[in-house]
């Protein structure tokens, strides 16, 4: 370690102050007009880090809704014999009471399996994961004064809400929201009497879903042409953090494959409302045969896996991007294989759109299809284990700091090896034949997408707390939280493969008719006691955050981790436009830690002479 | 204030911020309009098709839209050149051609109708009467940014700076490409049936 003390902050202050770049933001006022006023400010923000934090605590509050879901059908998978009366002041008429003891209702339980996982993934795991960071993130880190277009950014959180607001109602039907699972396949999602959530619940819905795309497409070709039009001087393409290609990429990834959901939607709403018959043929309901003739189920399956797919890396390359760059930061190491990671970001981007039938072995797509996309879906494990070894290899040997952000984004690392090698069996067309639609399925996409990508946000939201607050997180209940979750993660869903290769189907009420699935009820009660503690666990987390706005060790330097990124170089009260004088311009990338002898050199800080480039 | 906080001009990428947006966003519609060109396709090669011959009167509509287009370019010309009464007049052809496009279309589903193509029947007729519609939704959006166009172009004083350029150009990019996705639809129709 260098001996003479350097203050590279006050340093780049200065710097920033005489080689900056000048564009007289701060010289004419009405850049700050829509600051003033509390309406302004909080709720029809256009500051891309009020609208993060609006969408970051939008998606909290969905999360504890979905977790809150599955702790309810978990009650019944685990305890199909207990008394859930003490729900009724909830769930009212969906909990049954006969004979003194309460039952959740076999359509309310298929709700909430539906509502669990189109929150998760939609509002928490999409809008919750990249809206937040990708909307704190991007302008900060690539040295911009907001975003392209402001007002089209509050557009993407205000219609994200509306979203919200539509899917919450449904929730309160009399019928019950829609309960034909998140995927939303026809028959089920096209006939308005198919069940009791294909009416009213699965109109709301369709409607919640399109605003919830408009939200996305609105935000995502706001991310798109910040990163590509406003980054400062200096900063090239490949100078920029990997949190930013991730989030870029991601909003490429967004913007070509929702429009093809709502082709989806478009066809199924002409089906539900206007008769037409794209998805429908030849049904029969209660006995009667219905005039739909000519239409196909799996052609709306192409057109939601088109998307769906690529969904799951909308959901996982953000959380990706913010464990890179965290742990970089605290093994005080550059990146491994910078380059790498970016092609294997492109790769993926690329390789997850032709895929998607993999999704559909088992629903009658011709078995050579099926091979070729085998083949695609395997080769996806190329640059995965890339990225993967490149984790390891940046903190192999680092002078590493514990903290509950680079804790959870070990924990995303160990999170996505684990589910990411179940992938390589269920990528297999032949093995799908036997675990298809079990509870491998279930373990492995939840350990892979939902809680990786869970830990890839824990740690974005511990490590960039002060950015948003100006104050820290309490670090002891951090860790607590860490280690709840991890431990409890495994708990719920590493056993799930065990019933899973046996055959136990996903998405069955109870497995009391069936002799061959009788006897995992003591699995399934354990399951559904770690699923209980953990979501215990994460009610820490809330309190914890909530509690650490106001009441948080206060952020005392603008650069507490030490860390390179143009984030760091803004106040601590970062007011609108981030810098308060000039914008910094960049030399350099942002991962020189441990260069020449040096903990870290922030972006900012001009090369010096003779001293080459990474 | 949208334009300063850019911090170096021009030097990233000589597109204009929001015609790139734009530019993104048409891209997103294209992916929509292929998704279903693709369920066309897929649809049609699942057998059980109906042959049938597209209304004259969409080919009536063709012309109207590309007339509009014409005139648009003529518009933003005139509007750069300093032609007021060129680009006054040239816009409001444009205003009235695109209604009119939306009224032959209109009369061609009405012929389609008229003929016994149904859109409950079969999918090839539900097929082009979703497409069009789609793609009617998507020129009535183009006229409500006429519209604004035209309101500015009636209201605001004759001035050509490069705000209002930048607008008129916006406007126009949009244009012409529900005008060339309509020429892509018809082509697609009559090459795909």
């Amino acid at each position: 370690m260098n001996t003479e003390v350097k203050n590279y902050d006050t340093q780049a202050e200065q710097i920033i102050e005489t080689q900056g770049y000048d564009d007289h933001f701060h010289d004419h006022h009405h850049g700050d007009k829509y600051q003033s006023g509390f309406f302004g400010k909080y709720i029809f923000s256009l500051d891309h880090k009020i609208i993060g934090r609006q969408f970051l605590i939008t998606g909290m509050i969905w999360a504890i809704i979905g977790a809150a879901m599955s702790v309810i059908f978990r009650l019944q998978l685990g305890f199909p014999e207990a008394d859930l009366e003490w729900l009724k002041p909830i769930l009212g008429k969906w909990i049954i009471v006969d004979n003194g003891i309460g039952s959740l209702s076999q359509e309310f339980y298929y709700a909430l399996v539906t509502m669990h996982g189109t929150i998760i993934v939609f509002f928490v795991l999409t809008a919750g994961l990249s809206g937040t960071f990708s909307n704190l993130l991007i302008p900060l880190q690539i040295g911009a004064r907001d975003m392209a277009s402001p007002l089209m950014n509050m557009l993407s959180y205000w219609f994200f809400f509306l979203a919200s607001m539509v899917m919450l109602f449904s929730l309160f039907l009399s019928t019950g929201p829609f309960a034909g699972g998140w995927v939303a396949y026809p028959p089920l999602s096209a006939l308005p009497q198919a069940s009791t959530g294909s009416g009213a619940g699965m109109t709301l819905w369709l409607i919640s879903l399109v605003l919830f795309v408009v939200s996305t497409l609105l935000g995502g070709v706001n991310y798109i042409t910040t990163v590509l039009n406003l980054r400062t001087k200096g900063m090239s393409l490949w100078r920029m953090p990997l949190t930013i290609w991730a989030f870029f990429v991601t909003a490429v990834i967004g913007l070509l494959s929702f429009p093809v959901l709502v082709a989806g939607f478009l066809l199924l709403m002409f089906d539900r409302s206007l008769g037409t018959s794209f998805y429908l043929s030849e049904i029969f309901i209660g006995g009667q045969a219905l005039d739909h003739v000519g239409g196909s189920p799996i052609l709306y399956q192409h057109l939601f896996w088109f998307l769906g797919h690529p969904e799951v890396y909308i959901i996982i390359l953000p959380a990706m991007g913010i464990v890179s760059e965290v742990l970089s930061v605290n093994s005080r190491k550059p990146i491994f294989g910078y380059r790498a990671m970016v092609y294997s970001i492109l790769a993926i981007a690329f390789l997850s759109f032709i895929v998607w039938a993999h999704h559909m072995f088992m629903a009658g797509v011709n078995p050579f299809l099926s091979s070729i996309f085998t083949i695609f879906t395997l080769i996806i494990a190329v640059p995965s284990a890339v990225k993967v070894f490149n984790w390891i290899t940046t903190i192999y040997k680092g002078n590493f700091r514990f903290n509950p952000a680079s804790l959870f984004a070990i924990g995303f690392v160990s999170m996505f090896i684990s589910g990411g090698l179940t992938g390589i069996f269920l990528g297999n067309s032949v093995l799908d034949i036997q675990l298809h639609d079990t509870y491998f399925v279930v373990a492995h996409f939840h350990i892979v997408m939902g809680v990786a990508a869970f830990f890839g946000m824990f740690s974005g939201i511990y490590h960039w707390f002060p950015k948003m607050y100006g104050r820290f997180m309490n670090e002891t209940l951090g860790r607590i939280h860490f280690w709840g979750t991890i431990i409890g993660a495994y708990v719920v869903f590493w056993p799930m493969h065990y019933l899973g290769l046996f055959g136990v189907p996903r998405r069955y009420y109870s497995f009391d008719q069936f002799d061959t699935f009788r006897d995992f009820g003591d699995i399934n009660q354990f399951i559904t006691i770690g699923a209980i503690l953990t979501f215990f666990v994460q009610i820490l987390f809330v309190i914890n955050f909530f509690y650490s706005i106001w009441n948080g060790r206060k952020m005392k330097s603008k650069n507490p981790y030490k860390a390179n990124t143009l984030e760091w170089t803004t106040p601590i009260e970062t007011g609108h436009g981030n810098w308060p004088g000039k914008i910094p311009t960049v030399t350099r990338w942002p991962y020189d830690y441990g260069k020449d002898g040096e903990d870290y050199i922030p972006q900012v800080i001009p090369l010096k002479e003779g001293e080459e480039e990474h | 204030m949208e334009v300063s906080m850019q911090a170096n001009k021009a030097k990233n990428n000589s597109v204009h911020q929001y015609k790139f947006a734009l530019y993104l966003g048409i891209a997103g519609l294209v992916m929509m309009f292929a998704a279903l060109s693709s369920a066309y396709m897929v649809r049609q090669g699942a057998g059980n098709w109906l042959e049938f011959r597209l209304p004259n009167m969409f080919y009536v509509s063709t012309v109207v839209i590309l007339l509009s287009s014409v005139s648009l370019r003529y518009c933003l010309t005139s509007f750069k050149n300093g032609k007021k009464t060129a680009y006054i007049s040239s816009l409001l052809i444009t205003c009235v051609l695109g209604v009119a496009f939306l009224f032959t279309q209109y009369a061609g589903w009405m012929e389609m109708y008229n003929s016994g193509i149904d859109l409950k029947g079969n999918p090839a007729g539900s097929f082009v009467y979703v497409l069009t519609f789609l793609h009617a939704f998507h020129v009535l959006g183009g006229i409500a940014v006429l519209g604004v166009a035209l309101y500015h172009c009636l209201t605001l004083s004759f001035k050509v700076s490069k705000q209002r350029i930048l607008r008129l150009e916006l406007t126009s990019i949009y244009w012409h490409f529900v005008d060339i996705l309509w020429i892509y639809l018809l082509l697609f129709f009559i090459l795909q049936r």
